[in-house]
């Protein structure tokens, strides 16, 4: 067995250890999931459509949760490495595992598995729920709108899409907390990105609004949760997702690079 | 024997003073000595001016396809009223001219429209009237867009209505015109003077309103008009799609007999498109006499413009929203740095006072706060304005004191917030958490309410009166007029609360969480 394998092993064994020690992770999972499952059921209990013509997407509706619990998934990855910033903790895992960049790969690994894990469940859950709620609301395929069952392609990827992204906010949030090497300013500056380019495009409009859509990280992301009128989209699914991903590639390595180059 | 003599050591150091200044000198000492919050505030100042220079629409473009309905393409140009206020000024008006002293009796007998849902093209008139259509009678200083007015007129669906100088509306005799129940109308001049009546039968009237129209020349244009705003749908309006739908709209109104009294001198009618003829689907817009009166076809609209989009004060303050959140990073580590580092300690050691020493610290990152946000916000107005005018924008006027409540309260409104982040720093005592807390209850409802869009209206407008995010409402610089059709939404600067009250509610949740911090960090250890 080769050097790195051990040392990438010890270091996931260490992140493990010391995430699912810490009160503050289960909360924040069971945060995530709770808060994503509540909204997307008050949103679609909440969305009537009386003359059953309404340019509704079934699936949106019951994702909503995510626009809230995509937060609490940005606090439990900023905390991943913004606690041991705040604690002194950080000198001690460098002590222990002097490669960096396989700490933040371990750290990157673990918190993106229990992130997905968490994902996975708030998601069906909330399609779930919106499958029983809307359909008593007559957004069914009854009235001409498109099946919320996970069989559908387009409903079977803002399913996997949605949990995808989740994993994507955790690792832009993790990179951007691992430059600024500080919680509070990490969590800012990342649902400062996530929220302010919707708010920014809705109330500046016209043709600019279209290209802050197309760039915005969460605006773009989550066009992957689309099912109806993918031709009006700012961007494609995938391709949304993907300019998410371009996100969270470049804050992890501003962050990988940062955490090389400076003392902790 | 001699009693040895005890000197206790005093420190030839003047005694300090623990005074509410002193504190507030320490605290502002912390602040100023972080250069992490230094850069802070400065960022939180170039968000507020930068991110509304980010807009570079020019007149007459249009929205992208899926572009949200309420930012159709900046105006290149509108009239002005004579309160100054941007306004639509055109219709189909059959005047002659009226000395200083007269009257004009009319008896509305039909109001028909029609109009075109999606295009310009003939074959797609539906028939029916929009609910602001108006037709009647109108005595204006001049046939020139803008120039004062008074009119008394049957609408689409709000009745009969006495409306002047473009903003002023008063109802008269409810219910809609038909040949079965018509409505009389009457307008008399005298000097400035104008007053509207209207009548259900012509022998009983009744007063709806009295203008005073200051200046009127004393011959000016009166006669009869119609009017009908554009048909305009929106089909959906949530994020990453939305569209809407409208063209213009026709109505056609029938008056019978047509009386007039005192000076009115040619004795014969003059037709006049009033702000250039509005072309689209209609082939018949004018007058003919018919019988003993006349029939008059307009589009088009007297009225006040809602202010949307580029070229309005909320556009341009839009960094706001941006500068917020830098202020809540530092004004929330300002209290949780002390807890990490624990230097509470020593604050509360020097300053055993809690309270005194978490009001001392609201005044100071409130005041930095406000005097970061007042020069940006008044900057971001003093370099948007003029580079929308060099794009040819037309801005949408405002008063000075209106300027000055939206910029100052801007200003005032990021303060607040500001305070309240120290508030729910000392409760919480984890910058992260904090924080996170004040973006959720300040701008996530914001967020929810406008550009996810999802929520019935009701809903939304109720996140944007009970939570902090109610604070916004200082920066909306137009009136939202009810007899204008308009989609007033807050993203287009509409709130549901007026200005002072909103920022009330947010200055109770301030006030409300720092009455809680102070509560616990008396209570709590440190």
């Amino acid at each position: 067995m080769t050097a790195l394998p051990v040392a990438l092993r010890d270091a996931l064994a260490a992140e493990w250890t010391k995430a699912r020690t810490l009160a503050s992770t289960g909360w924040l999972l069971l945060a995530a999931v709770v808060l994503t499952v509540a909204v997307s059921t008050v949103v679609a209990a909440a969305v009537t459509c009386p003359a059953g013509n309404c340019a509704e997407d079934p699936a949106k509706i019951s994702l909503t949760g995510i626009y809230l619990g995509e937060a609490v998934v940005a606090i439990l990855a900023v905390l991943m490495i913004g606690g041991e910033y705040s604690t002194g903790m950080v000198r001690v895992t460098l002590t222990a595992m002097p490669r960096r960049t396989t700490v933040l790969a371990a750290k990157a690994v673990v918190l993106t598995s229990m992130v997905l894990a968490a994902g996975v469940i708030a998601v069906l859950a909330s399609v779930l729920a919106g499958h029983l709620i809307l359909a008593g609301h007559g957004i069914d395929p009854a009235h001409g709108y498109p099946s919320l069952s996970l069989g559908s392609g387009p409903v079977l990827r803002a399913t996997i899409g949605s949990v995808l992204y989740l994993g994507l906010i955790a690792l832009l949030s993790l990179g951007a907390a691992t430059a600024v090497r500080d919680s509070a300013t990490a969590i800012g500056i990342v649902l400062g990105l996530l929220y302010l380019f919707p708010i920014i495009s809705t109330v500046l409009g016209g043709s600019l609004a279209r290209q802050l859509q197309q760039i915005g990280p969460m605006t773009a992301g989550l066009a992957i949760q689309a099912t109806t009128g993918l031709a009006s989209l700012p961007i494609g699914p995938w391709a949304g997702l993907g300019v998410l991903a371009a996100w969270a590639a470049a804050a992890l390595l501003a962050g990988g690079l940062l955490l090389r180059l400076r003392d902790a | 024997m001699t009693a040895p003599t005890f000197t206790t050591y005093r420190s030839a150091a003047p005694a300090g003073h623990d005074g509410f200044a002193q504190l507030l000198r320490a605290e502002w000492t912390k602040l100023r000595t972080v250069r992490g919050w230094v850069v802070g505030l400065i960022v939180a100042g170039l968000l507020t001016t930068g991110v509304g220079l980010l807009s570079h629409g020019e007149c007459g473009s249009q929205a992208g396809p899926s572009a949200p309905v309420v930012t159709g393409g900046p105006a290149c140009t509108n009239p002005l009223g004579p309160g100054g206020e941007a306004v639509t000024d055109s219709f189909y008006f059959v005047h002659q001219p009226l000395g200083v002293d007269g009257s004009i009796t009319v008896r509305v007998a039909s109001l028909t429209g029609s109009y075109s849902p999606a295009g310009v093209s003939a074959q797609d008139l539906k028939p029916g009237l929009q609910p602001w259509s108006k037709a009647g009678i109108l005595i204006k200083a001049s046939t020139t867009p803008g120039s004062a007015y008074a009119a008394m007129m049957v609408t689409g669906s709000h009745g009969v209505r006495m409306q002047w100088n473009y903003t002023n509306d008063v109802a008269g005799l409810g219910g809609a015109v038909s040949a079965a129940s018509p409505r009389w109308l009457r307008l008399t001049r005298a000097g400035d003077v104008i007053r509207g009546y209207d009548s259900l039968d012509g022998t009983h009237w009744s007063a709806v309103g009295t203008a005073t129209l200051t200046g009127l020349p004393s011959t000016v244009p009166a006669g009869l008009f119609a009017a009908s705003p554009d048909y305009a749908a929106v089909t959906s309006q949530s994020l990453g799609g939305g569209s809407g739908s409208g063209g213009p709209s026709q109505a056609t109104v029938a008056f019978d007999p047509v009386t007039l009294q005192g000076a009115w001198p040619a004795g014969r009618w003059t037709g006049t498109a009033v702000g250039g003829a509005v072309n689209g689907p209609y082939p018949v817009l004018g007058y003919r006499q018919s019988g003993g009166g006349l029939v008059v076809a307009g589009s088009g609209d007297i009225a006040p413009v809602p202010a949307t989009g580029e070229g309005s004060v909320s556009n341009t303050l839009v960094g706001a929203f941006a500068g917020l959140i830098a202020l809540v990073i530092v004004a929330a580590m300002f209290i949780t740095a002390e807890y990490r580092r624990g230097l509470i300690r020593v604050t509360l050691i020097a300053s055993p006072r809690r309270s005194r020493m978490l009001a001392a610290k609201a005044v100071v990152v409130g005041s930095a706060a406000f005097a970061v946000s007042l020069p940006a916000a008044f900057a971001a107005l003093l370099i948007e304005e003029p580079l929308e005018r060099s794009r040819g924008i037309f801005v949408y006027p405002v008063s000075a004191l209106t300027e000055v409540r939206v910029v100052a309260g801007t200003a005032a409104l990021l303060a607040v917030a500001a305070v309240l982040a120290l508030a729910l720093g000392a409760v919480l005592r984890r910058g992260a958490i904090a924080v996170t807390a004040v973006i959720a209850v300040i701008v996530l409802p914001y967020f929810f309410a406008v550009p996810l869009a999802l929520l019935p209206a009701g809903a939304a407008d109720w996140l944007l009166r009970v939570t902090p995010a109610a604070g916004f409402a200082i920066q909306q610089a137009y009136p939202a007029y009810p007899q204008v059709t308009a989609s007033y939404t807050p993203g287009a600067g509409y709130y549901p609360l007026p200005p002072w009250a909103g920022f009330t509610v947010l200055c109770a949740w301030a006030a409300a969480a720092l009455g809680l911090a102070m509560y616990l960090l008396r209570r709590r250890d440190a």
